[in-house]
């Protein structure tokens, strides 16, 4: 039946020949590489879910008045668009599972993409011929980040306000351009009624099909060039050693599908996320009049905000034009870390003046200087994200937040300078010893003899041990 | 590694979840449980085919060879000569101008809808619905007078009958008035009673928390906090500038109220708000 089928489609379509080669299709297996495949699997249920929600969802500031079954926000008036998520989240059944699955899908899709960037840098998999899949990728992190931005701000509720309150500001805050760009984006001055219905529209048609299209770019390349693969036994720059898709590599692959959405929904019916029946409604006005203490954004969120707090007050003033303060930290310092790792692959291939082709990957310590580079920036991300809960950290300490965010201004620039050096000094070290540093006990073959009695017999050299990317010699259990 | 008995069992237990959750939903539904057994259903289907995959994947690898990816010299011949049937265009110098001209003034044109996305700013960000006589009213509505704060006390107002206005949020606190250091206009003080603006100078968080301790506000947000007695200098945090300070008066009834817009414009910074 199926096999009539398959002839009923190649008659028309052709395609047995390209059938045949994506099934013997070759992909090397390391447990790092599963990374992407989680990315894609939060998307599919980013869609899924997001899908749902929005046959409930009402994209709307009107003011309406609470009746539902959340007794102490009855009689309370409201945005229609906080209603309704209050109304998905209470009387919709399946409806709160979905939408905390649809928080939660994507916390860890930013999370599995942050961790996937980091192997990809630190394995050197993004050089010749792979920088194009580099610049692609990043630009996926930073669609990405807005839209889950986006996402969170539409519920209207009293955090989700602080949160697009500060992005207006952030927006004022380039010069000349400033005021236009915050009233055109906004739809007037803050808080303007066209916010819920603008990023509505960005949140679930286009920056969605942005990530979508960008998404299969870069599966398509990855099926053009052929994963990248670890050195090892057999393996070199010009052939592929892994297991087939079809049926080992696939079933694993589907499996992995499986197991990530079991995660997203044990996340998404046992662990709260967002509660925003807690923060309450955002009311235009008199939403300032709600006591807010500690606000913090999602976590990829949070390295902006630490950013916002460690800034020094300064504001340089010329005859009344300014450079206002959020515009350095919020605006300046995020474009150009973003440019820079946007051009990473063509900044390293210059330093190195390594030009050629590379399938297999390096380990951090193949690369010292990369590895202490990758080790800074994730100490300035780490202390910029630490200083976004810096009131939360300092409450929890019992001390001043004064106090804390003194510590981080010094930490911010230490903390980088300080990994860096061990960083590249621990893989320089590394780079010296065998190959694998643990590679397991040492083995000995014991013969007896005719005679009766035993023999060592020295190990041959082994071949699991040895690498293309090393030149001492393997020897076993060293470290 | 799962044997095929654990895989059998992974999959049972993933078809019992799901009917589960049929049952739970029928029954109103509950969202621990749906979650739950939602895991289970999903997670069974998905350790019971990893299992399987890690039987069939067996130590046998396979070697493919990579292709090269970059075309061979005569392909790239091909393709520039094919591409070079273009010429038929730039023998027509006038046209292609003329056609160059046309879609750069459509893409101009294209641009005029984005002017349409907001109003122009205008004197917006300058003013607040404060006017001259404008009494001081709380979330609730109510007039405020000059005693109905005690010491120490904190509370949101907005102009009379303008409550939406989110810009004109202002905190009015009652304070020692001989406390009051220089940075404060003591005209605008009324019987202690001092008023600011409640939306930070940094980027526009509500200005909430009083410690009355100190005399210090604190936004939420970034920590910026300002020295109420002192026009709200900046004691601490990134905020640029004190929170401006409102001109405060009393009417014939006896109730408080605006002498006059904010002097400045409240609020987060923008580029040529000092001309």
């Amino acid at each position: 039946m199926l096999l009539r089928l398959l002839r009923w489609f190649d008659d028309r379509v052709g395609g047995a020949r390209f059938g045949r080669q994506a099934l013997d299709r070759i992909f090397p297996d390391h447990w790092s590489f599963m990374l992407g495949e989680v990315v894609l699997y939060c998307f599919i249920s980013l869609v899924v879910t997001g899908t749902y929600l929005t046959f409930f969802f009402e994209p709307s500031v009107r003011e309406v008045t609470y009746d539902g079954s959340y007794a102490p926000l009855q009689g309370v008036e409201m945005s229609a668009a906080y209603r309704s998520a209050l109304d998905i989240s209470f009387e919709h059944r399946a409806g709160l599972v979905m939408r905390q699955m649809h928080h939660w899908s994507a916390l860890v899709f930013l999370a599995s993409m942050t961790v996937h960037l980091g192997r990809v840098f630190f394995t050197g998999a993004y050089r010749r011929p792979r920088e194009l899949n580099w610049l692609i990728g990043m630009t996926l992190l930073v669609a990405s980040i807005a839209n889950g931005f986006l996402g969170y701000s539409l519920l209207d509720d009293l955090l989700s306000g602080t949160g697009l309150r500060v992005a207006y500001a952030i927006t004022l805050s380039i010069p000349l351009l400033g005021p236009d760009l915050a009233f055109g984006l906004f739809g007037g001055e803050f808080p303007a009624e066209g916010i819920i219905p603008r990023f509505y529209t960005l949140h679930v048609l286009v920056l969605p099909a942005v990530i979508a299209a960008l998404l299969a770019a870069h599966l398509a390349l990855v099926w053009r060039q052929k994963h990248t693969q670890f050195a090892g036994p057999g393996r070199t720059e010009e052939n592929i050693v892994g297991s087939r898709l079809w049926p080992a590599y696939a079933a694993k692959s589907v499996g992995l599908f499986f197991l990530v959405m079991a995660v997203l929904a044990g996340l998404g019916g046992l662990a709260q996320i967002n509660p925003i029946w807690v923060y309450g409604p955002f009311r235009s006005g008199l939403a300032v009049t709600a006591v807010t203490s500690a606000s913090q954004p999602d976590w990829y969120m949070g390295w902006l905000d630490g950013a916002l707090r460690l800034w020094p007050d300064w504001e340089p003033t010329v005859a009344g034009y300014a450079l206002p303060n959020p515009f350095l930290p919020a605006v300046v310092f995020p474009g150009v870390f973003f440019t820079l790792l946007y051009l990473w692959p063509f900044l390293e291939a210059r330093f190195t003046r390594d030009r050629r082709p590379h399938n297999l990957l390096d380990r951090a310590r193949d690369a010292p200087t990369r590895a202490g580079v990758g080790a800074a920036v994730a100490a300035v991300y780490g202390v910029l994200f630490l200083a976004g809960s810096n009131d939360v950290t300092a409450g929890a300490l019992n001390i001043a937040p004064e106090s804390l965010t003194t510590l981080y201004r010094v930490l911010v620039f230490l903390a980088p300078a300080v990994a860096f050096a061990l960083t590249r000094r621990i893989c320089r070290e590394l780079g010296r010893r065998p190959v694998r540093p643990v590679a397991g006990m040492p083995t000995h073959t014991i013969v007896r003899t005719a005679t009766g009695g035993y023999e060592t017999v020295p190990e041959p050299e082994s071949a699991s041990a040895a690498s293309s990317s090393s030149s001492s010699s393997s020897s076993s259990g060293e470290l | 590694m799962i044997s095929y008995r654990g895989i059998g069992v992974a999959f049972a237990a993933s078809g019992l979840a799901g009917l589960g959750l049929a049952v739970v939903y029928i029954l109103g539904g509950q969202p621990q449980w749906e979650g739950a057994l939602l895991m289970v259903a999903l997670g069974g289907i998905g350790l019971g085919l990893i299992g399987w995959a890690k039987q069939l994947y067996g130590d046998s690898e396979e070697t493919d060879e990579r292709p090269v990816l970059p075309s061979a010299y005569e392909p790239r011949i091909d393709f520039r000569q094919s591409l070079e049937r273009s010429e038929v265009f730039s023998r027509r110098r006038g046209l292609t101008g003329l056609l160059a001209f046309a879609g750069g003034s459509l893409a101009l044109a294209a641009l005029f809808p984005l002017r349409s996305l907001g109003p122009s700013p205008g004197g917006a960000l300058r003013r607040t619905a404060w006017r001259r006589g404008s009494r001081l009213v709380t979330e609730g509505g109510q007039a405020l007078r000059a005693d109905s704060l005690n010491r120490g006390g904190i509370v949101t107002v907005f102009p009379e009958g303008t409550e939406a206005h989110e810009d004109a949020a202002t905190v009015v606190i009652s304070v020692d008035p001989t406390l009051l250091a220089d940075g404060t206009n003591a005209d605008w003080v009324v019987d202690g009673n001092i008023a600011y603006s409640k939306i930070c100078t940094h980027v526009g968080c509500p200005v909430g928390l009083y410690r009355e301790s100190e005399h210090s506000l604190l936004c939420p947000c970034h920590q910026s906090t300002f020295d109420v007695l002192d026009g709200a200098r900046v004691v601490f945090g990134p905020a640029p500038r004190p929170l401006p300070q409102l001109p405060l008066g009393v009417d014939e009834e006896g109730y408080l109220i605006a002498l006059g817009d904010y002097p400045e414009p409240v609020g987060p910074t923008f580029w040529n708000r000092g001309r």
